[in-house]
């Protein structure tokens, strides 16, 4: 089979378009790019209820994304939600009273969980928990919350 | 009425040859795939004809879908105040959905259906017949090559359309319509995952290739060696291909994206 | 079939015995004894529609008999493998009708394909052999073109340089005159007997093109009904005493073979109104 140097240029260009392509899938519209694949420490939280939170889901601090969910279960004993949270190493110097709370981006985006510092001395290391932690508010609740006094409010007029 | 039903009989007997002969077919051209390997010549050709003359429509229809995707989805999402997620909307769809999908009809429409009709004349003109008197195997020559070049191409022709698309996206949503250069970008690759969404859509192209091309090859080898059977069998391959992938894509989807 | 074991260096190279083959219901051939002698030119007439192509594809292993021996070269060609298959009819030729020529190769790359496919000899040795087996059939000068630009005289042609690449012990021809220009049956016609005397080939040719086909062949069969009905040489086959055969070599619109579709006699069919008519 004759084949002429124009077929195999062509060719050649082809198969790096699809592959730039792909390149281009991988790092520019996937999370590969934010993906931490350095170093990182894993702190674990505890929460009466985690609501829609999901492994996978960001950790921020003030707005900033520092690590992600990387296990989520559930402790028999004291009937509560552990979270493991793998956070970035170059992020190592949260304070002992670092509070957790899980939050929700927008009125019905996905949930999160955000640090918020203290101010003590001593810091956070590999393994360490967290201990003050605010569950996710759940509407649900919330609602049947503000009815219920508002009922019982209209009770005692 | 007896006769009635002897027909169906005789029809599903039919089925059941042909799906039997199919794949006895796709056996002998997998086997023959190792003899394509030790010759890349045939299969650069191949890839010339299969690859890179479809690329011209990927593109084009990748550039459209993308803009179309943008124009409904910010109409949509600006009712919500939501206009910045028209990245996620525009890039999941395209990787998920509609770059394999579409990347495989219009394979199907356009490479498909060629090598069919190019098969198919090459066994009306007794071509493949005089291979096989010069001792020389029609399914290694001919088929596995193009069989190769076609599996290998959806994968590659699907990505470049996903690309295109999502730019094509780009290029209306924030240089027409105004949507924040960054938010675009962000919350795509904050939603869009590599393996859930991005490989996701490489298995189903890579899946959406094999058959496509399984199909053309096998129509164009069976094809009644006539003009009015060339012509047919085109038709066929058409057919199967789209329904095969449509069909396909939904157990796909169910499989990787339900949980 | 006792003397057939040791048939290789005998006489004749293909050898044919109670072949029976059908085509769903139809018999094509109904125990057919035929030998291809050595070194010959061979001829295989009949009507239209006798299966003499399908004869063809027997010999090649392309078809498989229902019943019945072909050996070609002392080989039972049903039993054989794949690959010793594949084997003996890299020692066939075949030339098609529509000649077969790969359509998106040119002349030179159709000639040379056999070659290519089944030699690993240097380029400069492949363009030489190419060029002399294009000489051979008078095609040196078209090697460029492409097989759309040939007539259907030249395709035969450069069809038969290809058949001829790998040096053949034998070609079969399948109705290489039909449709042909007088000029290119007579150019035909020469090169067939040609080839086979210089390259010392076998030649089967199957036609019904009687007055090229006796010009050139040594021993002529004739074939009707799945069954052999005459065979000799041109000259005996000329005084035959059989009607058939005489019909057939002489063209004679009407004999055993009747010009009328078998058919209602004529008289009741014109009055009677036809049921079928609407086929």
């Amino acid at each position: 089979m004759k084949q002429t140097k124009s077929t195999e240029m062509l060719v050649g260009m082809f198969i790096a378009a699809g592959l730039a392509a792909l390149f281009v899938l991988a790092m520019k519209v996937s999370n590969l790019s934010t993906l931490s694949t350095g170093e990182s420490y894993q702190l674990i939280a505890r929460f009466e209820n985690i609501g829609g939170l999901k492994v996978r889901s960001p950790v921020t601090v003030g707005g900033v994304l520092v690590g992600r969910v990387s296990a989520i279960d559930y402790d028999n004993e004291r009937f509560q939600a552990v979270v493991t949270l793998d956070i970035e190493e170059k992020y190592n110097r949260f304070p002992e009273d670092t509070s957790a709370s899980i939050f929700t981006s927008g009125l019905l985006g996905e949930q999160y969980v955000g640090l918020e510092p203290g101010g003590l001395e001593e810091v956070l290391t590999d393994g360490s928990q967290i201990e003050l932690t605010q569950s996710a508010i759940i509407i649900e609740k919330l609602v049947s919350k503000f009815l219920f006094d508002r009922a019982a409010e209209g009770g005692t007029e | 009425m007896l006769e009635w039903i002897r027909e169906l009989g005789r029809g599903g007997f039919r089925y059941f040859e042909k799906l039997g002969r199919s794949t006895l077919f796709l056996i002998k051209t997998l086997a023959g795939i190792p003899a394509v390997l030790a010759r890349p010549g045939l299969l650069v050709a191949q890839l010339l004809s299969v690859g890179v003359l479809s690329l011209l429509i990927i593109t084009v229809s990748g550039l459209f879908v993308g803009m179309v995707l943008a124009l409904q989805g910010y109409n949509t999402l600006v009712d919500f105040g939501a206009e910045e997620s028209l990245g996620v909307v525009v890039s999941l769809s395209i990787v998920r959905e509609l770059g394999p999908v579409v990347t495989a009809l219009l394979f199907a429409g356009r490479a498909g259906s060629a090598l069919t009709a190019e098969i198919g004349l090459m066994k009306a003109t007794e071509q493949l017949s005089g291979m096989e008197m010069m001792a020389v195997d029609p399914i290694h020559r001919v088929i596995a090559p193009r069989f190769l070049a076609g599996f290998l191409s959806m994968p590659l022709l699907a990505a470049v359309f996903s690309a295109v698309g999502i730019y094509g996206g780009f290029f209306v949503g924030v240089g027409l319509l105004g949507v924040d250069d960054g938010a675009y970008w962000s919350q795509m690759q904050a939603k869009v995952d590599l393996y859930d969404d991005v490989l996701n859509g490489v298995i189903k192209s890579v899946v959406f290739g094999f058959v496509a091309t399984w199909i053309a090859v096998f129509e164009g080898y069976d094809t009644v060696p006539t003009s009015e059977g060339v012509s047919r069998a085109t038709t066929r391959t058409v057919v199967h291909s789209a329904l095969a992938v449509l069909g396909l894509d939904f157990v796909l989807t169910a499989l990787m994206f339900g949980e | 079939m006792t003397e057939t074991s040791d048939d290789k260096g005998s006489d004749s190279l293909v050898r044919i015995r109670g072949l029976r083959y059908a085509r769903g219901d139809r018999m094509i051939f109904d125990g057919v004894d035929l030998d291809i002698p050595r070194g010959k030119v061979t001829a295989i007439m009949g009507p239209s529609g006798t299966g003499k192509t399908t004869l063809l594809r027997l010999i090649g292993g392309q078809l498989c008999p229902h019943e019945g021996s072909i050996r070609v070269d002392g080989q039972e060609v049903p039993e054989l493998g794949r690959g010793e298959l594949y084997r003996l009819r890299q020692r066939m030729g075949m030339l098609f009708q529509s000649g077969a020529l790969l359509t998106d190769l040119s002349v030179f790359e159709n000639v040379a394909f056999p070659l290519r496919e089944h030699t690993r000899l240097p380029e400069s040795m492949v363009r030489g052999l190419v060029l002399m087996k294009l000489q051979a059939v008078g095609l040196r000068g078209a090697r460029h073109l492409m097989p759309s630009e040939l007539s259907g005289g030249m395709a035969r042609r450069v069809a038969l340089a290809r058949a001829i690449a790998l040096d053949p012990m034998m070609i079969m021809y399948d109705e290489p005159f039909t449709g042909q220009d007088p000029i290119s049956k007579g150019a035909l016609v020469q090169l067939i007997r040609l080839l086979n005397d210089a390259l010392g080939l076998t030649s089967i040719i199957v036609s019904h093109d009687v007055q090229e086909t006796a010009a050139i062949s040594d021993y002529m069969y004739v074939i009707s009904g799945g069954k052999v009905i005459g065979a000799g040489t041109p000259q005996q086959l000329e005084g035959t005493d059989s009607d058939w055969v005489k019909q057939f070599m002489q063209g004679l619109p009407d004999g055993p073979v009747p010009f009328h579709y078998p058919a209602p006699e004529y008289v009741d069919d014109l009055l009677q109104r036809d049921t079928g008519s609407a086929r």
